[in-house]
């Protein structure tokens, strides 16, 4: 199945661009950017549970975000700021997760009308370097790897 | 010194990249190589040897010359690194598509 989503990462640069087109009204698309329960949903996955411990969706305003795994062990903070914030066309805010040595990165997410049904996102990137850059995006090659092992370990453990 | 042995190593210096890109077109000697470079002839044997211990170049003995060639399962590699990273949005973005799709505004 051929993925929607584009990465736009090139080589020696230190940010990158992904696109996405939505089935859905650009009011929609920007809405699941803005209410807490929405985001916490679509980014969570059977793996892990997202929570917003704070959330301001407006100029100057911040977040705070924590991932729990199924033991409930927290397994990923981050938090930002909203810089520019305006109603289904655009936001500006950083991101930075929490005791990882990867900086702050630039988030600029533009929502774009296409069809009334239709729409696009499009979050460029900007990473402190090209070195961070690189390192976050094999961090869910990394995990797919650790992931597979420990699924290879259990399936291996359950044969003795 | 310890150093770390894989393809984004091997692909992070510009030199390596050029290489990369020239020995993609047909194999070479280490002579031939270097004569596309102004670099020092011993910096680009070094450069070739980071690329082969990484495995991105295999060394071919063709009578007294060794010839470079690419390895594409290591070029593959380095294409498919990005994939967990797009996978692993795409399907944030599947599951926001369909969480709104049966999003009902509260009031």
């Amino acid at each position: 199945m051929e993925l929607k989503t584009k990465i736009n990462a090139e080589e020696g640069k230190q940010d990158l661009t992904i696109t996405r087109e939505f089935d859905l009204p650009a009011e929609l698309l920007f809405k699941a950017h803005t209410e807490a329960d929405l985001v916490e949903q679509w980014m969570s996955n059977p793996y892990a549970t997202a929570k917003m411990l704070k959330f301001e969706p407006r100029k100057h305003g911040s977040y705070e975000q924590q991932s729990t795994d199924a033991n409930g062990n927290v397994v990923f903070k981050a938090n930002g700021t909203f810089h520019e914030f305006i109603p289904n066309k655009k936001i500006t805010r950083t991101f930075e997760m929490e005791n990882a040595p990867l900086g702050v990165q630039l988030e600029l997410l533009t929502f774009e009308k296409l069809t009334d049904n239709t729409s696009k996102l499009t979050t460029h990137v900007i990473y402190e370097s090209a070195a961070i850059r690189d390192q976050l995006l094999k961090m869910p090659f990394a995990q797919g790897l650790s992931m597979a092992h420990d699924r290879m370990q259990e399936i291996m453990s359950k044969q003795k | 010194m310890n150093l770390r042995r894989d393809v984004f190593q091997a692909i992070a210096d510009p030199t390596r990249r050029a290489i990369v890109v020239l020995v993609a077109s047909q194999a070479m000697t280490a002579g031939a190589i270097a004569s596309n470079f102004d670099t020092a002839r011993p910096t680009v044997s070094k450069h070739l040897q980071i690329l082969t211990e990484c495995k991105l170049l295999e060394q071919e003995q063709n009578g007294r010359e060794i010839y470079y060639n690419i390895n594409p399962t290591k070029m593959k590699e380095i294409a498919d690194f990005i994939e967990p990273f797009r996978k692993m949005w795409d399907d944030r973005y599947n599951k926001l598509e369909s969480v709104m799709k049966k999003y009902k505004p509260k009031n």
